[in-house]
């Protein structure tokens, strides 16, 4: 009996006004590491017990102000910044339209904060055993009956002593709580362990079927089932069973003159250039001949593909072949492609083409500059 | 802890209680007679804030007292004879309502059968905006309030001697009836008094963003009015500041929840951006209104939640007091931005005129002198009402 560790000393009354006066006592004793247990919250308790207001609402406080500005920045960094957008014609920025989220976010973290921080720090748990837990003292007080317990822990506790201060509230009985031998309830008990597997496992299963099957029965789905096309799907209403309908035969986009001699691998006639080699023009078709034709042709030309094999090299352009081709034409290989060059039609506008075909003429003429173009250039 | 040795001595209020409410409506009277004539039209429009303002103590008050029956609560019993003071403004309202009547023509426009025929929109409402039908729904409106005020008072003043448990029971089925019809008598007392003074706009949340503000006022009314007192040893001994902290939740709680109405009100509008509606929220842009529709925000939502929002103010009689005064003069702010703006004179922005200021001080006297008359006539304490000891046993 005796080489038991005391948990603390309890004293059971039997009505809410016996148990205030009590805890006044016991207060005013000085106690700190004490306790009521009652069935119901009794008013007025937290005054006899001298408690001190509860510091819950400081957390509460601090995380509902961190939603207010997390969900700001967040609406301000995506709407805003990131990713701006404009909706209904109002501001990137648009208080009103954030005052929703805001409230809803400041309430959650308010909420869903002080619920962990009420479990975790306040009410100590995860704890599954307990020195109370098993006693004839806590079935009492769950039922019909009020408690103090003092623990051994507190520093002013003397077992007799205090004892004694119980028995001196006059209450119905008194009783010393030992802590258990042994851990009643170990967390890694297996029976423990496949009452959580099997919680989890039921939860998850519930939860999967009232959100896939049972909360997915519509009350009216006249929003849902319309008689509309969708993008991007196909409709039974056309015998064809497309859903987008092709453009009648010769549309032409808007912008967009088709090429005449599409698919020809040596046209007969080609376009004329229809532009200068201006030097906005020329430094457009640089940067472009440099993006897309100078993986393959090399920066100036030479066909030295920075490909490095992968791709079969293509002749010079400064070939007299080259030299010879007509303006048109070149413009006809960027479109159509020749061989194994593909087209280049869908990533090279009508006028960049010819601003590349005139960018190709400059330096051909720099290849084989005449003793005149020299003159022209150290003149300048 | 049950003191039932306690035997009430009906007491008057001091005598200065009715110097300061006569004085005040002496004044106000005085003063608001001088503004008719100085001022016509601004004079009315005063009148009408002032007179909204009594709808919302009056008939406020009453939806407070109907509002203890059907939920059945404690608490506030030991203070419902405050409540039921204020409520008593609510048979006056027939008479008040006389100068406005007399002026319909200056404050409404779809009154003018020329305006009605000119324009499409008036035509369209007129049925129900016509001078004949909205002087019928003016006294039906106070007849039904009257009647209601007239039951529910009786009752409950029988109890003081009877003490008989079935008037209890009866004013508790007469508030499931009178709850409905509040709700839509209130709702009809906006839309007519406040809404139609720019017959145009039109908000389907109206009624319920004054009916907040209505029970802001009644609230803060009965609020002051309690920690008065208390403070004088006028109620019952053995109530606690718990009692307080009740009103104070309730108060805390109406802020809120005028403060939702309010910006919900204002984002639909603002998302919908509909010229038809959009108007009006501009007229309350319009030079320095804006400074006035910053200030309906601070002064009506921001402070008095700042001062409510922790557990001890709620139960803290100075602040009490202070809040209550200060939302008492809230919900005259917001009447006053609700309405003034609408005057052609100021719709480019406001410009100061002491006839702002009279109106409000004949109401403060009026509601302070017929609070006095009732208090020499019954008992502040609802002796007779069986709830009474459990409601001084309330405790947090
Ligand atoms: C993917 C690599 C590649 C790219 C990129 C490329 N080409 Fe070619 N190009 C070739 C190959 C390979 C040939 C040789 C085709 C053949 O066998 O006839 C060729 C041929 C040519 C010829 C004909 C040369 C001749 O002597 O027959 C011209 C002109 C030409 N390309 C221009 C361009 C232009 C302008 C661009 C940029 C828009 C471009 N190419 C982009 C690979 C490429």
């Amino acid at each position: 009996m005796t080489d038991k560790k005391i948990f603390g000393v309890t004293a059971l009354f039997n009505e809410p006004n016996a148990i205030i006066s009590a805890a006044r006592k016991v207060a005013d004793a000085g106690f700190t590491k004490w306790d009521v247990n009652s069935p119901y919250p009794i008013h007025g308790i937290d005054k006899a017990m001298k408690m001190k207001p509860s510091k819950l609402g400081i957390v509460t406080l601090i995380f509902g102000l961190s939603g207010a500005v997390l969900a700001l920045i967040l609406m301000y960094w995506t709407m805003s910044v990131d990713y701006p957008m404009i909706i209904g014609g109002k501001p990137y920025f648009s208080l009103p339209a954030f005052i929703p989220v805001t409230f809803e976010v400041t309430v959650i973290m308010a909420t869903l904060s002080t619920v962990v921080a009420m479990f975790a720090f306040f009410f100590g748990l995860p704890r599954n055993s307990h020195a109370l837990h098993d006693t004839d003292y806590m079935k009492k007080v769950s039922r019909d009956h009020y408690g103090i317990v003092i623990e051994a822990i507190d520093p002013k506790f003397d077992e007799m002593a205090t004892l004694q201060l119980l028995k001196d509230l006059k209450p119905i009985t008194t009783e010393i709580i030992y802590h258990p031998e042994k851990e009643n309830y170990p967390i890694f008990e297996p029976r423990f362990i496949a009452l959580l597997v099997g919680v989890a496992v039921v939860v998850s299963i519930g939860t999967y079927l009232m959100l896939n099957k049972l909360v997915y029965i519509v009350p009216f789905d006249w929003m849902e089932k319309q008689a509309k096309v969708i993008p991007q799907s196909g409709s039974e209403f056309f015998a064809d069973g497309r859903g987008m309908r092709l453009p009648v035969k010769g549309t032409v986009a808007k912008g967009f003159i088709p090429y005449p001699f599409e698919g020809e691998t040596n046209p007969k006639e080609v376009l004329s250039n229809p532009y200068f080699p201006t030097k906005e023009n020329l430094e457009l078709g640089q940067r472009k001949y440099l993006t897309y034709c100078s993986p393959c042709h090399g920066n100036y030309g030479d066909g030295d593909s920075r490909l490095a094999g992968q791709f079969p090299n293509p002749p010079t352009l400064h070939s007299d072949r080259g030299r010879n081709f007509s303006d048109g034409m070149i413009y006809h290989i960027i479109t159509v492609g020749q061989n194994v060059m593909p087209s280049y039609a869908s990533q090279v506008t009508r006028d960049e083409r010819w601003a590349i075909v005139n960018y190709i003429r400059a330096l051909q003429r720099a290849k084989n500059a005449t003793d005149a173009d020299l003159k022209l250039v150290k003149a300048e | 802890m049950h003191n039932n040795e306690f035997k009430y001595q009906r007491k008057d209020l001091p005598s200065s209680i009715s110097k300061i409410g006569m004085t005040l409506l002496v004044v106000g009277i005085v003063l608001g007679v001088a503004a008719f004539f100085v001022d016509h039209t601004r004079a009315v429009y005063n009148y009408l804030i002032a007179f909204t303002f009594m709808i919302s103590i009056g008939v406020g008050a009453l939806f407070l007292i109907s509002l203890e029956y059907i939920v059945g609560a404690d608490w506030s019993v030991p203070i419902r004879r405050v409540v039921e003071f204020f409520a008593a403004i609510i048979p006056l309202l027939a008479l008040l309502v006389i100068p406005l009547l007399l002026n319909v023509g200056e404050l409404f426009h779809w009154s003018h059968a020329d305006a009605v025929a000119e324009d499409k929109f008036l035509t369209g409402k007129a049925p129900y905006l016509n001078v004949t039908f909205f002087i019928i729904r003016v006294f039906v409106l106070i007849g039904l309030w009257s009647l209601f005020y007239f039951f529910f008072i009786r009752n409950s003043k029988k109890q003081d001697t009877t003490k008989d448990q079935k008037l209890t029971t009866i004013n508790i089925r007469l508030s499931a009836i009178f709850i409905p019809v509040f709700a839509i008598t209130l709702t009809i007392a906006a839309v007519d008094w406040l809404m139609s003074i720019e017959p145009h706009w039109f908000s389907t949340i109206i009624g319920v963003y004054f009916f907040a503000g209505t029970v802001i006022a009644a609230l803060a009314a009965v609020t002051l009015a309690t920690v008065l007192l208390k403070e004088n040893g006028y109620l019952h001994p053995a109530m606690t500041n718990d009692h307080l902290y009740s009103l104070g939740a309730l108060l805390f709680a109406f802020v809120n929840f005028w403060g939702y109405i309010a910006f919900s009100q204002y984002m639909l509008i603002w998302y919908a951006d509909l010229p038809e509606e959009t108007f009006w929220f501009m007229q309350k842009w319009e030079g320095s209104w804006a400074i006035f529709s910053i200030g309906l925000i601070i002064i009506k939502f921001l402070v008095p939640y700042i001062v409510l929002v922790s557990q001890p103010a709620k139960m803290d009689p100075k602040k009490l007091k202070f809040i209550s005064v200060w939302l008492l003069f809230a919900h005259l702010y917001d009447l006053f931005w609700f309405v003034m703006p609408e005057m052609e004179e100021l719709s480019g922005g406001y410009s100061f005129s002491w006839i702002d200021l009279v109106f409000p001080i004949a109401a403060v006297g009026l509601i302070i002198l017929v609070f006095n008359m009732k208090a020499k006539k019954d008992n502040l304490i609802p002796i007779g009402d069986p709830k009474l000891q459990r409601g001084l046993d309330f405790h947090l």
